[in-house]
């Protein structure tokens, strides 16, 4: 069973890098570093379960983890959007 | 158990296929509805591989928050105005040998990893676990043996709060086109639930799956929520901008005070008495659920308020 997510987590690595270099648009890009981001945490807790006696210290880590990965997506989100409105305001300028 | 691993089998697809709709779908709108959904099914995948801590985090902060974060994001920009790359076509040679050297990559990681000796903490976790003041050993680890991690990460999400507060104001949200009066009454209603579920989640953690985590994305998501229906206008306020400022720094204050108290107490940073240690860890989770909420809120704003 393990195996299988295990498997699962290398194909989303891979998917999730391809998806991030072929990327047209910058969301587009953050969505494949989130998913990028889940495959590894995928990838450490598979890794945690082969263990015989569940390892709690992986867990915390990738708990750890995914509150760090939010925070990365809204700072991103937050450079964009005020990149974009600083751009619209530029633009405005120039057409008066 | 064949039954099992057809389950098994069927989850991973239907993950792999959402996340090929997140990157690829045609609709940007597509592909962040589709991440949100592989946020839940992934949270479906800890349940499996017996981490339902995760689950609850993942269910809460990474389809929840993530979500209604790329969506608002979404609703604020125009298709033109985010800034486009020049793409290689999918059938140029140079674009195949990239993508095959990715794979292969990959590949070698998965071989690499799963040829890695089973970690085995669990023993060292379960040695110390009478000490630590908490009988779930996932909190133990967090707040107690390795609290250093817990630290620096509330450090983290505190910068982040701080950096995206100085980019400039906060954006305002989009107001819906016709006036919704029972949207707020909606959101108010259904808070007091969200309340109660982050209460018990913290309650349940020092010995059963839960905690501060779980709890502050819980509590964070309904803040949201009402945030969303134009319900928490106190946030916006000048005269309660002190207040908005000590409790988000609360959870890190209160982590810090803790470790430099060990440091007089024991002689050794970070480390709690035992005796106290289930008292001090309640503390401290009540503290971090509370500026992890907060702070989830404050990303929303993308920007300082009241500016």
């Amino acid at each position: 069973m393990t195996g299988i997510y295990a498997l699962l987590a290398v194909a989303l690595c891979g998917l999730a890098m391809i998806g991030l270099f072929t990327a047209g648009n910058l969301l587009r890009r953050l969505l494949a570093i989130n998913v990028l981001g889940s495959a590894v945490f995928l990838l450490l807790v598979a890794v945690a379960r082969k263990a015989d006696a569940l390892d709690p210290v992986p867990h915390a880590m990738v708990l750890t983890g995914i509150v760090v990965s939010v925070s990365t997506t809204a700072v991103a989100l937050a450079l964009i959007l005020h990149g974009v409105e600083a751009r619209r305001k530029k633009e405005q300028g120039q057409h008066d | 158990m064949t039954l099992v691993l057809l389950f098994d089998l069927l989850l991973a697809l239907g993950v792999f296929w959402l996340a090929w709709q997140t990157l690829f779908a045609v609709s940007l709108f597509r592909g962040v509805v589709s991440f949100m959904v592989f946020g839940l099914l992934i949270s479906l995948v800890w349940i499996r591989l017996q981490a339902p801590d995760i689950a609850l985090a993942e269910a809460a902060i990474g389809a929840g928050v993530t979500g209604a974060l790329f969506l608002s994001a979404l609703g604020r920009l125009d298709d033109t105005d985010s800034p486009s790359f020049r793409v290689l076509p999918w059938t140029s040679p140079l674009f195949l040998s990239a993508a095959a050297l990715t794979l292969l990559v990959c590949l070698w990681l998965g071989i690499a990893v799963w040829d890695l000796p089973a970690p085995g903490l669990a023993a060292a976790v379960d040695a110390e676990l009478e000490r630590a003041g908490a009988t779930h050993p996932v909190t133990a680890v967090l707040l107690n043996l390795r609290g250093f991690d817990t630290l620096l990460e509330v450090a983290v999400m505190l910068s982040a709060v701080i950096f995206s507060w100085s980019l400039g104001a906060a954006v305002v949200p989009h107001a819906p086109a016709e006036r919704l009066p029972g949207l707020p009454a909606l959101a108010s209603l259904l808070h007091p639930v969200f309340l109660l579920v982050a209460a018990y989640l913290l309650w349940r953690g020092s010995h059963a799956p839960g905690g501060a985590f779980p709890a502050g994305a819980v509590l964070g998501a309904g803040g949201i929520l009402t945030l969303l229906a134009g319900g928490v206008d106190w946030m916006q306020r000048d005269d309660r901008q002190w207040l908005l400022r000590l409790l988000l720094v609360a959870g890190l204050a209160l982590f810090l005070l803790l470790a430099l108290g060990g440091l007089l107490l024991t002689g050794t940073f970070m480390q709690l008495p035992p005796a106290w240690a289930a008292e001090l860890i309640l503390l401290v989770e009540v503290g971090t659920a509370l500026s992890i909420a907060l702070m989830l809120m404050a990303f929303y704003l993308y920007g300082e308020p009241a500016r």
